[in-house]
């Protein structure tokens, strides 16, 4: 692990540093009604979660999501962390799209890059 | 700072300097302000009956890449789909995302920031301490910063970022090492979890 270093005075400097000089656009707010497809029931698992690697997300953090979004033990959540490292992807998951697509919007509030693709796809 | 530390009844514990504080506050700050650039306010201005008709949120990816990284496409190869899944479910990432924010800049005000003041009068430190809840914001939002650091600085692989660490433009190194020193407080808080 690195040792803690003092941030220098120009980085505390510098704080306007996310802003965009890009169009800003504001939608319609509208507030999303939660469906009730939990109900459907697949028989097979023809779709997958998949996670992308990325130059940012800690192997450490990757790690933890898996095992606390999906409770995998340490040992499978640090073998998908290398395959992500690795090979670029690895498949997190399968089931139904539903649960898929839950797992791709809770892999997305982690800060992971993941899509979700039909498991023979 | 102090590194993260279990305490003995379970919450995180870490101290900051004021100037450390007020930039965390600061990127969380700016991070809610991109994302309510995109979609508006959140549930205060929300229309049941809009969902009802099916109108969700926005159906094309950010224009910014830095939106477009916290908000990404679902499906990788087929637009529709991806479209629709932004569709009905953007609205809430944002407003999850955020949460995570203020949560964050909540903690520290509860540990002390105050704004207003300038920055050099303060030499209290800020001590905080996180519930569980309150850890999932923390390393969910120092995600969301070092995103969006990340995009703006160009990195795109690993050499990147050893690259923008040694770039010889000032703005850039100052970057550079906030988005190392964001990981540091993000991977001593997963340290002290384990």
């Amino acid at each position: 692990m690195r040792t803690p270093q003092p941030l220098s005075a120009t980085a505390l400097g510098a704080v306007m540093l996310l802003r965009h000089n890009g169009g800003v656009t504001t939608p319609t707010p509208v507030e999303i009604l939660e469906s009730d497809v939990d109900d459907v029931v697949e028989l097979e698992d023809p779709w997958v979660t998949i996670v992308w690697n990325d130059p940012v997300n800690l192997m450490s953090y990757v790690a933890y999501v898996f095992r606390n979004y999906f409770g995998y033990t340490e040992e499978k959540a640090h073998e998908l962390m290398l395959s992500v490292h690795h090979e670029g992807r690895a498949i997190v998951a399968s089931g139904s799209r539903e649960k898929m697509e839950r797992h791709v919007q809770a892999m997305h509030e982690y800060g992971l890059w993941a899509t979700l693709d039909r498991a023979d796809a | 700072m102090k590194p993260f530390k279990r305490r003995r009844r379970g919450g995180m514990t870490a101290t900051f300097t004021a100037a450390e504080a007020h930039l965390l506050a600061n990127l969380a700050g700016q991070v809610v302000e991109l994302l309510r650039d995109r979609n508006g306010l959140s549930e205060s201005e929300a229309d049941p009956l809009a969902a009802q008709l099916g109108m969700g949120g926005p159906s094309t990816p950010p224009e910014d890449p830095v939106l477009a990284r916290l908000l990404p496409d679902a499906y990788r190869s087929d637009a529709d789909d991806s479209s629709e899944f932004r569709r009905l479910t953007e609205r809430s990432l944002t407003a999850a995302k955020v949460h995570y924010a203020e949560d964050l800049i909540g903690s520290l005000i509860d540990g002390g920031l105050t704004f207003g003041a300038a920055i050099e009068d303060e030499s209290e430190d800020i001590e905080i301490e996180l519930n569980p809840d309150a850890v999932q914001s923390w390393l969910k939002c120092l995600t969301d910063i070092r995103l969006s650091l990340a995009v703006r600085l160009g990195i795109e692989n690993e050499e990147d970022v050893m690259l923008v660490a040694e770039s010889g433009d000032e703005a850039i190194a100052a970057m550079s090492e906030i988005y190392d020193w964001l990981g540091y407080v993000q991977e001593t808080l997963i340290g002290a979890l384990d």
